[in-house]
């Protein structure tokens, strides 16, 4: 597999830098980028001949692995806070995404929020509205939960009539995994005891853009977490720092961060953010409104553009599959452009609403083809093929896209999007 | 019966005592929110016009709110660059290339002025006044063609606007329907 093999250490580092330019560029030119600075038997390496360095209060990823990093960052005209950052899902290989690797979906920047001075206001129609600081929410007791966040505008370009040339953490990187840990919302809203005509709440969040959606009782009252923890170590800033909401399966922008207001409701409030935007316009020029649960979904990570394939022989596919319904039952992988397909090992944990990671051996005979993956859930729901999705809701829907993903591997190696 | 059968038997009655349990004890340590501390933050209006402020403005006053405070990112008119266009699109969104702006594609007028105050200016959100809001919402309205030159719009006249698009919303939550 042309997971570029990193320069090792002895090498200069300008010298590295350039050797990582080709590496990456090539995943055919890898092994000879290695050798020229290794350290073949019968040779000692260098840093077996002096001791390393000391302990550090907060570990960093490898320097070898800097190019590594959140990918496709964009944001709108004259801002630097509305817009997004991808996960390099083709870099990963794990059910959970490091933290700092996240997926971001901001509208306006990320807050610098002093938890002590943060507070959380439930109110609209209950029988006591109440306002939580921080340090009581830590108080309470909690849950934990491993759950997928997507953006519903992930893999959006793939709504485009031309397949995107880019890479599968930039067509499907606006989706991560985290173990969650935080308050069940259901807790504080006995607390504050809900109006039996009470069917929606909205939440805030306390950035510039003050995002807010409306989100269903039912939903509130079942799974929704107030997280206070992501992978263990308090939320990442970029991830709603001190507090967000969690809503599991249903699609990203609802789990609002930087929570600050829950206002009990009996109709949903028709924010922006689930008029105007969030909302699937189909090819007749209707609408689907609130379309919240992320549908089953997988992508091949490897082979995938810019990590081809250095010659015939075995490799291993590998992937991720997800699914905001449910869990995932079976991911099968085609090696020849869908004729085919063959059951990938299914990576345990499998967890409900989590990336599950599948793998499957291939030999590559050194021909041209194209690699599909499939994924099934526990409701039954099949991914479909692309043709059949932009079929039935058209070219402009920019949300919720769940087609089955195609990658051309050329005869030299070289893999790249194709619709096929 | 030994110790250690005894034992089982009281940690088996524990564990049915836990499964049986629905109530989850919690601290309790929300302070009741005073009105005035909810009026200070409660922004969001809903689309019957439930939290509208008391105020009004009109397309003309609105016109000057917006060359000031608005135009820079969203072009003279509402014609959009570098940020979204405001205007047109009408008749666009079965096209190939649909164009969703509030004349367009907005469903309820009242998300105008929720968005405006929550968001905008983006580099000042929360610094127009009430007034400024509704006479930028009504100046929007105005160009989309939706109201008169002279309509004032007010807690009253907002929920009352009719949205061209409205009608064009299918509703999925809580069962989305199988596709066509």
């Amino acid at each position: 597999m042309a997971q570029p093999e990193r320069s090792q250490g002895g090498v200069p580092r300008r010298q590295f830098l350039e050797h990582s330019v080709v590496v990456l560029a090539s995943g055919v030119l890898a092994a000879s980028a290695q050798r020229a600075g290794a350290f073949e038997p019968p040779e000692t390496p260098l840093w077996m001949k002096s001791p390393g360095a000391g302990m550090s209060e907060y570990g960093q990823p490898s320097k070898y692995e800097v190019s590594v990093k959140r990918t496709g960052i964009a944001s709108r005209p004259g801002t630097t806070g509305s817009g997004a950052s991808r996960t390099p899902l083709e870099a990963l290989d794990g059910m959970i995404t490091p933290s700092g690797l996240h997926f971001e979906r901001h509208h306006g920047g990320v807050p610098d929020i002093d938890p002590a001075k943060h507070r959380l206001l439930i109110h609209g129609m209950v029988r006591r509205p109440l306002v939580f600081t921080v340090e009581a929410l830590m108080r309470y007791p909690r849950v934990s939960r491993i759950n997928f966040l997507e953006c519903s505008g992930n893999s959006g370009v793939m709504y485009n009539p031309a397949p995107p040339n880019l890479t599968a953490g930039q067509t499907h990187g606006l989706v991560s995994c985290s173990e969650w840990t935080g308050v069940p919302l259901r807790l504080l809203l006995e607390e504050a005891g809900v109006e039996p005509a009470a069917q929606w709440i909205l939440a805030e969040g306390a950035d510039s853009a003050a995002m807010s959606r409306s989100i269903p009782m039912a939903k509130a009252m079942d799974d929704a977490v107030l997280a206070l923890f992501q992978n263990g170590e308090r939320l990442r800033p970029e991830n709603g720092y001190p507090v967000r909401l969690l809503l599991p399966g249903y699609e990203g922008n609802m789990s609002v961060k930087w929570l600050r207001r829950l206002k009990v409701v009996s109709t949903a409030t028709m924010t922006k953010d689930e008029t105007s935007r969030y909302t699937d316009l189909q090819a007749d020029g209707k609408a689907l409104m609130f379309t919240y649960p992320m549908e089953v979904k997988s992508v091949i990570t490897r082979p995938s553009p810019g990590r081809g394939l250095s010659g015939a022989g075995l490799y291993e596919i590998t992937g991720v599959a997800w699914s905001g319904h449910g869990t995932i039952t079976k991911v099968e992988v085609s090696t020849d452009g869908g004729k085919t397909w063959g059951a990938a090992a299914l990576v345990p944990p499998v967890l409900p609403r989590a990336i599950t990671c599948f793998r499957m051996p291939w030999k590559w005979g050194g021909g041209p083809t194209v690699l599909k993956s499939r994924a099934t859930d526990n409701t039954g729901a099949v991914q479909p093929e692309r043709d059949k999705f932009i079929a039935d809701h058209g070219n402009n829907a920019i949300f919720h896209y769940n087609a089955i993903q195609a990658w051309s591997v050329e005869a030299n190696g070289e893999v790249k999007h194709v619709y096929a | 019966m030994s110790t250690r059968d005894l034992a089982w038997a009281a940690v088996a009655l524990a564990l049915m005592g836990c499964a049986g349990a629905t109530v989850t004890e919690t601290p309790n340590l929300g302070r009741t929110a005073t009105p005035a501390q909810i009026a200070g933050w409660d922004i969001s209006i809903q689309p019957d016009g439930s939290g509208l402020p008391s105020g009004s403005g009109t397309p003309a006053k609105g016109a000057a709110v917006y060359e000031q405070k608005c135009q820079a990112c969203h072009g003279v008119r509402g014609a959009g660059q570098p940020n979204d266009p405001l205007v047109g699109g009408k008749g666009s969104l079965a096209s190939k290339t649909p164009a969703r702006t509030i004349g367009s594609y907005w469903p309820y007028a009242t998300t105008i002025f929720d968005y405006v105050r929550r968001a905008m200016p983006y580099l000042q959100p929360q610094s127009l006044t009430n007034d400024e809001v509704y006479a930028v919402t009504a100046y929007l309205l105005r160009l989309n063609g939706i109201i008169g030159e002279s309509d004032e719009i007010n807690a009253q006249t907002l929920p009352k606007v009719s949205m061209p698009n409205r009608d064009n919303f299918i509703v999925v939550y809580p069962i989305k329907p199988a596709p066509r």
